[in-house]
């Protein structure tokens, strides 16, 4: 009897040394292949359902602050490393992995208006509504209450601080910009322009003798801590917050506006910004940017925060959860993988930046489908279907109204510009465009 | 109270006189003013008036009234004496005075805005010079985070082995080799200079010149197929094309350079001169070759050989010809030469004179009158005419200005012709010859081309012309214009010529082979010209007294030679050519006439009949109709078999469901509603559109493409690793930005940029100053 069984040519497919190429038992003859387009469409289609269904952003909360948090800073060196300051005057300092307090300090009585870590991460400041800048060490002490390093007590209340990224310098904002030297009590130069409370100021993270604050009285304020004078003010329709310098371009930076957007600029042309990014339904309280420089997230008095692209008007993810109330304070962590924003009710969430990521170690085929599929779905992104199931997002009822309200708001404003154009002498009423519409002035 | 003093003044004026009068008058007004003045709240300072002298002066009471001068102060100062302790004062005050106003300073406000308006654009200056590095981000098509990559450094073993050392003798003695011979002891990898090599290239740098490298070997190669291509190429009109063309650029190079630089153009000349030396010793295209000598076996059999032979000998003439130099020196050094010449050599024959190329060989002649020169083309025209007949392959490279040239050189024979009247003719031959050796006055040569002009010019020949004339015509106007004007007038006197002229075909042959032979040596004299004749004879039976003549002409021929190299190859090889297809005279048939009237004929047709010719097979109307037909044959409703054959009846192979059961089970679809495209004839309307692949279709141009083809295209290409290679699917999926977990991504820093970019960062200096000092300082 004879048995019949599969058999192969062994010169088919081993090769003759170890060196040379894999045989690959494949004909990429496009007539073999057909209906390419349809088949990736399925891919693509499939890909895009299944971030949805993998789309959990929402890692964990830290909890232990008895108040509202009001600031966070992340460690320069580790990213493992967190600081959060809240309204009682705590801080404290969180280990990420393990999800917990490693240190409380109860550092100032009232609100920790702001702090900032020193670019080489062994020590931080802390500024508080009891009129003191606080240096403290970052390491525990070996034993019993700790106290700050140097604290330097001011005549007025300080709402923000920010550390330089290379020297020993550090930038106080109140009635007026202060720089200090580290080893000084009273400031190297006072940077004023008009009076008035600042809320917050950055320094610069690439050109770094460059600051941005913003005041009260609805403008943004650049200086030049080289020349020891402000450069330049944009006026406003509304109150900034707080702004944020793109780490990856110099000149570009994104204000968070009290009227739901966020405007970002080029420094060298303030007359109007380059991109409106208009998602959120509330005060937009802070923003981050991504290390990448390509995106960027925002906390806003709505109860949600979002990320934008740079260059896109439109967030393309937003985060809430049903207990995250008014989030005040939100960062992206150094390693472009997560977001943590602190809120009113004491809490900081670790959120994933990528909400269908995978975490953890990827073997090389995983990543090669994580790849295929990002590329389908960008390929086919314009597709009805697909558009209809990326965009899709769940949305707590009082965005989803207020987002409906303001959208008839905004279009009842359209239309009446538009009829009062109709009916009046041509060129009497001109076309504002959306990026001029928020600009008062710009004050040299 | 006004009343009261007019009062007391009336009293007053009556009992008193008149100087009381007036003193009373006076204070009383005194008494007025000062009441007056205590009435209003606020007292008056009124200055103190001093009208007489006293002792006691108040310094701060002085007046000029009644001087009508204002009081200057350097007066007060002046002294009584000339000199005094003041006068320094004095100067300095005036010193003072002549000093302009001091404008006033900037308000505080505005100080700090131009302050903060320079510091402004500065700074923004300063950031600006990251846009060409924000740009290129923005735009990569892939980013890896973080930006500085720590490359994985080797640990220098200097490091590694800083405890140890040499102790073995062995170990010694191979240190003492590697110190003498300067190798790397410590860093085993790397000597200095390479070291210093891998410092000096980062891989961005060597990845650019990879890229170069690559290029240029590309272009090479490029280059290098080509010229195999060329060098393939077995066209020998082709080649000969090409040589042409060659040197003709030379030519015009060479134009060029005497015009630029007469030096150089010099120092070319000797160049050539050179060449031409080593042609004469190398001994080249003298038809000793092998492949000379083959052909030379051929040649009597074979026309194209003889041609080819001789083709070479010109070419060896052409070679050795000696480049002419127009310097005036030359002159008196020539003469001798040619005299030399017409000594040693007298009675060469002619053939051996045409093998001989050191007979042939002629010093530069002075440059010639213009007479000359033209007498002299029209005696050769006529010849390059024949030429021109008899070789159309010869016609076809002719140049355009040379087909010009010849143009003019025909007109102005015909126009000769018309003039030449026959006595003429009888110009005096003997004389011609006696003038030989020396200069021909330039009247004579006139004679006698117009001579020669007179006699040839036979009935066939002058056919040619005018046909070629006509091929002519197309190419410039002014040919066009000329030759209506001349025609008619020409075209009864070249008949009568033709016709006293029957028959004197020959004596222009024989000029145009007295011609070719230009090269003897005018001097030769009479004998020369008189073998030359006997060979024309030889030839050509019918021969006239002419022969002589065309000696005559020959000189300033040469002449002509000598003072235009430039025109030198073409005409030579026309001659020689032409007396190599003088033997084989069945070719000079060819005529272009027949095609010219057949082209005519067929302009006439007309331009719709040819496409309908064209285009007969197709009726695109009817392609239509049947194509509209079937598609509403298409979209009529079919009706529905449901007949189940074996039910209800036998079934099986060969037998058919009865005919009432296929009525009773076919269904008949309702009527289509009626089309669309009913009553238009010329459209097919299609209503057949997929409402399912609708939801799934983009419906409009999505925003960064332009163009829906662009779109598509993005669409059709697939990515996936069904479609394409391994290596094709990693790049196309390769993600936009790439960070590693566990990285801290710093932000961007001077340092991070490679060098080929960094250029662009360093260009602006920092600047240091503080415009708000400068200003301070200046300002105020």
């Amino acid at each position: 009897m004879r048995v019949k069984v599969l058999s192969r040519n062994p010169d088919d497919y081993v090769r003759e040394t170890k060196l040379d190429l894999q045989r690959v038992p494949r004909n990429y003859d496009p007539a073999l292949h057909p209906f390419e387009v349809p088949r990736e469409y399925i891919r693509a289609l499939n890909a895009t359902k299944l971030e949805r269904v993998f789309a959990k952003p929402f890692l964990g909360s830290l909890d232990g602050h008895r108040d509202g948090v009001n600031c966070m800073a992340k460690h320069p060196k580790s990213l493992s490393t967190v600081l959060s300051g809240a309204c009682d005057g705590e801080v404290k300092i969180w280990n990420l992995t393990k999800r917990q307090c490693i240190r409380t300090i109860q550092a100032h009585e009232g609100f920790v208006r702001g702090m900032c870590v020193r670019f080489c991460g062994t020590s931080f400041f802390t500024v508080g509504d009891d009129k003191t800048v606080k240096q403290w060490k970052m390491e525990n002490p070996e034993y019993g209450e700790e106290e700050p390093i140097h604290t330097i007590l001011g005549k007025t209340v300080y709402t923000g601080i920010d550390h330089h990224w290379k020297e020993a310098v550090f930038a106080t904002c109140g009635q007026q910009v202060d720089i200090w030297d580290e080893q000084r009590t009273s400031p190297m130069c006072s940077l004023t322009w008009g009076f008035d409370s600042i809320s917050s100021v950055k320094f610069n993270p690439i050109e770094t003798y460059l600051l941005g604050s913003c005041a009260s009285d609805r403008n943004i304020v650049l200086y030049d801590m080289r020349k020891s004078t402000p450069l330049k003010k944009v006026i406003l329709n509304m109150r900034t917050n707080t702004l944020c310098w793109n780490p990856m371009e110099a000149f570009i930076f994104t204000a968070a506006n009290e009227d739901y957007n966020l405007y970002t600029f080029d420094m060298r042309f303030l007359e109007s910004p380059v991109t409106v990014h208009m998602d959120h339904v509330s005060a937009v309280l802070d923003v981050d940017y991504s290390p990448t420089g390509k995106e960027f997230v925002s906390a806003s008095f709505d109860k949600s925060i979002r990320i934008f692209p740079v260059d896109k008007g439109h967030s393309r993810e937003v985060y809430h959860t049903k207990r995250m109330q008014h989030v005040i304070t939100v960062k992206w962590t150094s390693d472009n993988k997560y977001i943590l924003c602190g809120s009113d009710e004491m809490n900081i969430r670790l959120w994933k930046a990528n909400a269908s990521e995978k975490l953890g170690v990827l073997a090389p085929r995983e990543k090669a489908a994580m790849n295929y599929n990002q590329k389908l779905k960008e390929k086919f992104q314009y597709h009805p279907k697909i558009r209809r199931i990326a965009q899709h997002r769940h949305l707590p009822k009082s965005i989803y109204c207020q987002i409906k309200e303001q959208r008839i708001m905004r279009e009842a404003r359209r239309r009446k510009e538009l009829n009062r154009r109709k009916h009046s002498k041509p060129g009497s009423v001109p076309l504002v465009s959306e990026k001029k519409k928020h600009i008062v002035a710009v004050v040299k | 109270m006004a009343e009261e003093w007019l009062g007391t003044e009336a009293a007053a004026s009556e009992n008193e006189d008149e100087d009381e009068l007036q003193e009373d008058g006076e204070r009383r007004h005194r008494q007025l003013l000062e009441a007056v003045s205590s009435l209003s709240g606020r007292k008056r300072r009124r200055l103190a008036e001093r009208t007489e002298a006293s002792v006691q002066v108040s310094e701060f009471n002085v007046s000029t009234k009644g001087t009508g001068e204002k009081l200057v102060l350097s007066e007060l100062l002046q002294p009584i004496r000339p000199k005094s302790a003041l006068s320094s004062v004095k100067n300095e005050l005036t010193r003072v005075k002549q000093k302009a106003v001091v404008e006033l300073p900037l308000s505080k406000e505005e100080a700090k805005r131009v302050v903060r308006e320079a510091a402004y654009v500065t700074t923004s200056k300063d950031v600006g010079k990251w846009q060409q590095i924000v740009l290129q981000n923005r735009r990569a098509e892939q980013l890896v985070f973080p930006l500085k990559q720590d490359i994985a450094a080797v640990v220098p073993l200097e490091q590694a082995t800083s405890a140890w050392k040499a102790r073995t003798p062995l170990e010694q003695e191979i240190f003492g080799l590697l110190h003498k011979t300067k190798q790397p002891i410590t860093d085993p990898l790397l000597n200095p200079e390479e070291a210093a090599l891998l410092q000096a290239m980062s891989l961005e740098e060597a990845r650019q010149r990879r890229a170069e490298l690559q290029k240029a070997r590309v272009v090479q190669s490029y280059y290098e197929a080509k010229a195999r291509r060329e060098k393939k190429i077995k066209s020998k009109k082709y080649h000969r094309m090409l040589k042409k063309s060659k040197r003709r650029k030379a030519l015009k190079e060479f134009e060029l350079l005497q015009k630029s630089d007469p030096e150089a153009a010099l120092a070319r000349l000797e160049e050539l001169e050179q060449l031409r030396m080593q042609e004469r010793m190398s001994l080249k295209h003298q038809n000793k070759g092998k492949w000379a000598r083959s052909r030379a076996i051929i040649a009597k059999y074979d026309l194209e050989a003889r041609k080819a032979m001789q083709e070479q000998l010109a070419k060896n003439k052409e070679l050795m010809q000696k480049v002419s130099v127009e310097l005036p020196e030359e002159k008196p050094d020539d003469v001798p030469e040619e005299d030399l010449t017409s000594v040693t050599i007298p009675t060469i024959p002619t053939d051996a004179s045409r093998a001989n190329p050191w007979l042939l060989g002629k010093p530069s002649s002075p440059a010639k009158e213009p007479e000359a020169q033209e007498g002299q083309g029209d005696i050769l025209e006529p010849g390059a005419a024949e030429s021109k007949e008899e070789m159309e392959e010869e016609e076809e490279e002719m140049s355009e200005e040379e087909a010009l040239l010849q143009d003019f050189a025909q007109k102005r024979h015909m126009r000769q012709q018309r003039a030449g009247s026959p006595a003429r003719q009888d110009a005096d031959v003997t004389e011609a010859v006696s003038e030989l050796p020396g200069d021909i006055p330039v009247p004579l040569i006139c004679t006698e081309t117009e001579v020669s002009a007179g006699i040839k010019l036979p009935t066939d020949v002058q056919e040619e012309v005018l046909l070629m004339q006509q091929l002519d015509r197309a190419r410039t106007m002014e040919d066009i214009e000329a030759l209506a004007s001349e025609e008619s007038v020409e075209q009864p006197e070249e008949l009568v010529a033709g016709g006293r002229e029957m028959g004197v075909q020959q004596p222009v042959v024989a000029g145009a082979k007295a011609k070719a032979r230009q090269q003897v040596a005018a001097g030769t004299g009479a004998q020369q010209l008189v073998a030359a004749a006997a060979e024309a004879r030889e030839q050509q039976p019918v021969a006239t007294g002419t022969g002589a003549e065309m000696g005559a002409q020959r000189q300033p021929e040469e002449r002509r030679a000598g003072a235009r190299p430039a025109r030198k190859p073409t005409s030579q090889k026309q001659l020689i050519s032409l007396q190599a297809v003088l033997e084989g005279q069945a070719q000079e048939v060819q005529c272009p006439s027949l095609p010219v009237v057949l082209e005519e004929e067929e302009g006439g047709i007309d331009q719709r009949g040819v496409i309908t010719e064209a285009f007969a097979g197709d009726d695109v109307v009817a392609d239509f109709r049947r194509e509209k037909r079937k598609a509403e044959q298409d979209a009529k409703p079919q009706p529905v078999n449901l007949v189940l054959p074996g039910w209800g009846e036998w079934g099986g192979s060969g037998l058919k469901p009865s005919t009432r059961k296929i009525k009773r089970f076919l269904r008949k679809p309702p009527p289509a509603p009626p089309r669309k495209d009913q009553h238009l004839p010329h459209v097919i309307i299609s209503e057949k559109r997929n409402i399912y692949a609708a939801a799934h279709q983009v419906n409009e141009l999505p925003f960064p493409f332009e163009r829906h083809q662009q779109f598509e295209q993005s669409i059709r290409t697939p990515v996936g690793a069904t479609w394409n290679t391994q290596r094709a699917f990693q790049k196309l999926t390769a993600p936009r930005v790439i960070t590693r977990s566990g990285h801290i991504i710093q932000p961007i820093s001077a340092e991070d940029i490679p060098a080929a970019a960094r250029p662009t960062l360093e260009v602006v200096p920092e600047l240091r100053v503080q415009p708000g000092q400068r200003r301070g300082r200046t300002g105020l």
